[in-house]
């Protein structure tokens, strides 16, 4: 626990230690997105009191328990709607969401669409094990056709959604993937996630060593392939991107798919948030104002 | 009995009944009367039929009253619904080109109006509804100066010339029945005073503003839009984040979130959209996050009657969420009242780090009232509870040693640090969790601690308890019949007990605002001296009857019920109160004579 200021000090690795240890089981991918996301936070030196990382319900959703920063661990599926409603009452904190792809693309699919046209400035992590794994295994949004899984014991018969097109359709204005073994790659991609001014969508592959015996380190290490290291690749052209987003099976590309930086990010749009965030506003509405409230209905 | 004047104007919507509505509520308000308006309607664009009631008079109009002195049925359907309702002095004002009435009762005066002869009805299309305005108001002498003003600022934005013809066409009605119709017997009076006419959904949404609510979120809902729509409109003006969100199960965690980061937060919506928000309740009292939820109750269940009125959510209230958790809910008691208990159920919620919900109903939301502008007070005692903020550490409140964001003390109350305050990070979990966030949920689960942090939380029942005043009775002490109601009813039901008072039968009342905290012995030291009990309510099964049963063992001797989705008149109760001590019956369902 931070007991002392930090604003004028260095942020180091130990001050993002969280009160406990994660409680995943030895080799979760998640253990890798929580490491790059504390390296991400110490190289871009924000001090911990003014990120707030908000979760739903999942095993990758106890991740703001295992990193000192403001965190908030709430309903499954709701976490973008709380972190839009934090964002827009203190713009000037960094928003992170993490949560897994039943959270994110099933239950919580709704405010997944809403949250990105609005384009809210956060970075949204979902780490995608393609499988629910606190309760023991049954299939998830993004579980590959044919799948068995205990809720889908003779396959699963639905096509999964693909998170990136999904996001590149509802008006996200970054798109990336990492893996979560590819540490540098990620910490890269979550520092830019963090810097993009609007709604930063970050899908990482992160193994479920327990209950996805598909989708596997073994099987992604030789399939995924970084966009950076494609020549002539540019992440502004959304065409481009679209049709990057549909390649899978041998080869699947992860890194940044997209960005732009033309749209205003929500809390830039509203003119109610011109003279500082609201948390910072007086509580009492001037009387001259209030007056003609009453005028109104005279 | 109170002297009052009240006018129905029907037709079918798109036909133009609210703007006579208005015109008339604002010439009446303006005369220092006061007045209570009520729409009866349907979810239609255009066509069905509408029918809205205006009642004025000097005292405090309460509710729509019994009694119609003016009809203006502006179709053939309107005249055929409703010409049987009026009686001996009342009057029926109708154009004569298209609409045929009918047999009025003795004494009942049939005004028609030859509009063709009147209007140039091929360029005005509502000529009809403007001359009825200004023969209405020569009927009840008021003088047509009044109109003219209010014409002149109904008709602004359309320029001098749609101005000038309205004004001639309300001129013309209006001296044609000065010519040809009997003026009312009971010309309406003018007194020095001045009011201001609202709906109480716009009441709420400005007891929002005063309450220094700066963030709001909703999902359109009949009937608590008009919150929406006051708050969107005002918004910039009133420094207020307003957000239309994809649905009630994102308004409410939305909310929730704005209110951790440490603004005053709230929402409204109906019965279908709170049954989304119920686990967000339950999340804001487990990480005593205070948020304030308004349900403008409509009849149910399901999508139900989306534009009539009922009292049929309370238990939804009171069951709202899974598992136990402090909550307050308050019903407002009329249209002033939905102003009010804004800024006091938000000194509540933030006290106590809990959900406030404010249980109103479609009576109240979409009905006007004749508000002294004086009640509105926009500058309200603000207690933002124990809140850590960078200015309250900076004056060396709370910045002692290791923070624990749910300490575990005598009141139940935590001091509650917000996001962006060095040295006072924590988790808020929507799991069980210990003094300092950890969760003791998931690995080690700790049967002690659970228990600790329970009834941590629950003791803060009590702290709000004792910050809530306990009900009163009003009216005399050993009256012959004691009528209990909750929230809307609070008007007619005190009218009912006026004219059973006249009629020789002792009325008092019983009023319920705080459904929780109840304050069940209060009300018990109340009724033990009462000689017959009966609970009036605007639902099927008695819900406030069961519940004051559940908290108190109390059965009362009898029920008043309406479920039709249409609101009590004066009438219904006085003649079930009559039915009741006669001893023919024990349960009153009245029927509503307007057919809407």
């Amino acid at each position: 626990m931070a007991t002392a200021p930090a604003a004028t000090n260095h942020v180091a690795m130990s001050d993002l230690k969280g009160k406990v240890d994660p409680d995943w089981c030895p080799g979760c991918g998640d253990f890798g997105v929580l490491a790059a996301v504390q390296k991400a936070l110490v190289e871009l030196q924000i001090p911990n009191h003014n990120v707030v990382t908000i979760s739903g319900i999942g095993c990758s959703s106890n991740f703001p328990g295992f990193i000192n920063t403001y965190g908030m661990h709430t309903l499954h599926g709701r976490a973008l709607a709380v972190a839009t409603g934090v964002k827009l009452a203190n713009h000037e904190l960094t928003v992170l969401v993490t949560g897994g792809d039943g959270d994110g693309f099933g239950i919580g699919g709704n405010h997944f669409v809403h949250g990105m046209r609005r384009n809210v400035d956060l970075l949204y992590i979902v780490m995608d094990n393609q499988i629910y794994g606190l309760t023991t295994g049954q299939t998830s949004p993004t579980s590959r056709l044919g799948m068995k899984t205990k809720s889908m014991p003779f396959g699963s018969v639905e096509a999964p959604v693909n998170p990136i097109s999904l996001a590149l359709a509802a008006g996200a204005t970054f798109v990336a993937r990492g893996f979560s073994a590819e540490q540098k790659h990620l910490t890269e991609l979550i520092k830019q996630g963090i810097q993009h001014k609007g709604f930063s969508f970050l899908d990482v592959f992160s193994p479920c060593v327990t209950y996805n015996h598909d989708n596997t380190y073994q099987w992604f290490r030789p399939r995924v392939k970084k966009l950076e290291d494609e020549t002539g690749y540019r992440p502004s052209d959304w065409m481009a991107a679209m049709e990057k987003s549909l390649l899978w099976g041998e080869e699947i590309p992860i890194g940044k798919f997209f960005e732009r930086t033309d749209v205003p990010p929500l809390h830039g749009a509203e003119p109610v948030l011109d003279d500082g965030p609201l948390v910072h506003a007086g509580i009492r509405i001037p009387e001259d104002v209030t007056r003609a409230f009453v005028e109104e209905l005279m | 009995m109170r002297k009052t004047f009240a006018i129905g104007i029907g037709g079918a919507a798109g036909q133009g009944v609210a703007t006579p509505g208005d015109i008339f509520a604002k010439i009446f308000s303006r005369r220092g009367l006061h007045l209570n308006a009520y729409n009866a309607y349907q979810s239609i664009i255009r066509g069905g039929h509408t029918f809205l009631t205006i009642r004025t008079g000097p005292e405090k109009v309460t509710n729509m009253g019994d009694r119609l002195d003016l009809l203006i049925p502006l179709n053939q359907d309107a005249m055929d619904r409703h010409l049987g309702l009026l009686t001996d002095g009342a009057a029926c004002l109708y154009n004569s080109d298209t609409i045929r009435p009918g047999m009025g009762a003795p004494g009942v005066q049939l005004c028609p109006l030859p509009v063709s002869n009147l209007a140039d009805v091929t360029r005005n299309k509502v000529a009809q509804n403007t001359l009825a305005v200004g023969a209405g108001l020569s009927m009840t002498g008021i003088g047509f100066q009044a109109l003219e003003q209010v014409l002149a600022e109904q008709f602004k934005k359309k320029g001098e010339a749609v101005v000038s013809e309205n004004i001639g066409i309300a001129r013309a009605g209006y001296d044609f029945a000065t010519a040809n119709f009997k003026p009312f017997g009971w010309p309406l009076p003018m007194t020095g005073n001045r009011y201001a006419v609202m709906s109480g959904n716009i009441a709420m949404a400005m007891g929002g503003a005063a309450a220094g609510v700066k963030f709001y979120c909703a999902y359109p809902m009949s009937p608590s839009t008009g919150v929406l729509h006051w708050m969107a409109s005002h918004a910039r003006k009133a420094g207020i984040m307003v957000r239309q969100v994809e649905d009630e199960i994102g308004v409410v965690n939305m909310a929730i979130g704005a209110a951790h980061a440490g603004v005053r937060s709230m929402c409204a919506t109906s019965g279908g959209g709170f049954a989304l928000m119920s686990e967000g309740l339950g999340l804001s009292a487990m990480m005593e996050t205070p948020v304030v939820v308004i349900d403008c109750q409509r009849a149910g269940p399901s999508t139900g009657v989306p534009t009539k009125t009922e009292q049929g959510d309370l238990w939804q209230m009171l069951g709202a969420g899974f598992g136990d958790y402090p909550r307050a809910i308050a019903a407002p008691l009329d249209i002033g009242d939905c102003f009010k208990i804004i800024p006091e159920i938000f000194n509540i919620a933030d006290r106590f780090q809990s959900p406030g919900i404010v249980l109103c109903d479609l009576l109240l939301s979409e009905g006007r009232l004749s508000v002294d502008p004086k009640d509105l007070d926009f500058g309200p005692r603000i207690d933002r509870g124990e809140l850590i903020t960078e200015a309250s550490l900076a004056s060396g409140v709370n910045g002692d040693g290791a923070y624990k964001r749910y300490k575990i003390t005598e009141s139940g109350i935590s001091p509650r640090a917000i996001p962006g305050v060095p040295g006072h990070t924590h988790t808020a979990a929507s799991d069980e969790h210990d003094e300092d966030g950890v969760l003791i949920s998931d690995e080690f689960t700790n049967p002690t601690k659970r228990r600790a942090m329970m009834e941590k939380r629950m003791r803060k029942v009590g702290g709000i308890e004792a910050v809530v005043p306990p009900p009163v009775l009003w009216g005399p002490r050993d009256a012959d019949v004691t009528l209990i109601g909750w929230g809307s009813t609070k008007g007619v039901i005190e009218e009912a007990c006026e004219i059973l008072t006249e009629q020789g039968i002792s009325a008092n009342q019983l009023q319920i605002r705080w459904l929780v905290p109840l304050h069940g012995d209060a009300i018990l030291d109340i009724l033990r001296h009462t000689r017959h009990t009966i609970i009036v309510e605007n639902n099927y099964s008695g819900q406030f009857a069961r519940y004051l049963r559940s908290e108190t063992s109390f059965v009362p001797d009898g029920h008043i019920r309406k479920y039709d989705g249409e609101p009590f008149m004066p009438h219904h109760i006085v003649e079930a109160v009559k039915e009741q001590l006669g001893g023919k019956s024990k349960l009153s369902v009245p029927a509503h004579e307007i057919l809407v």
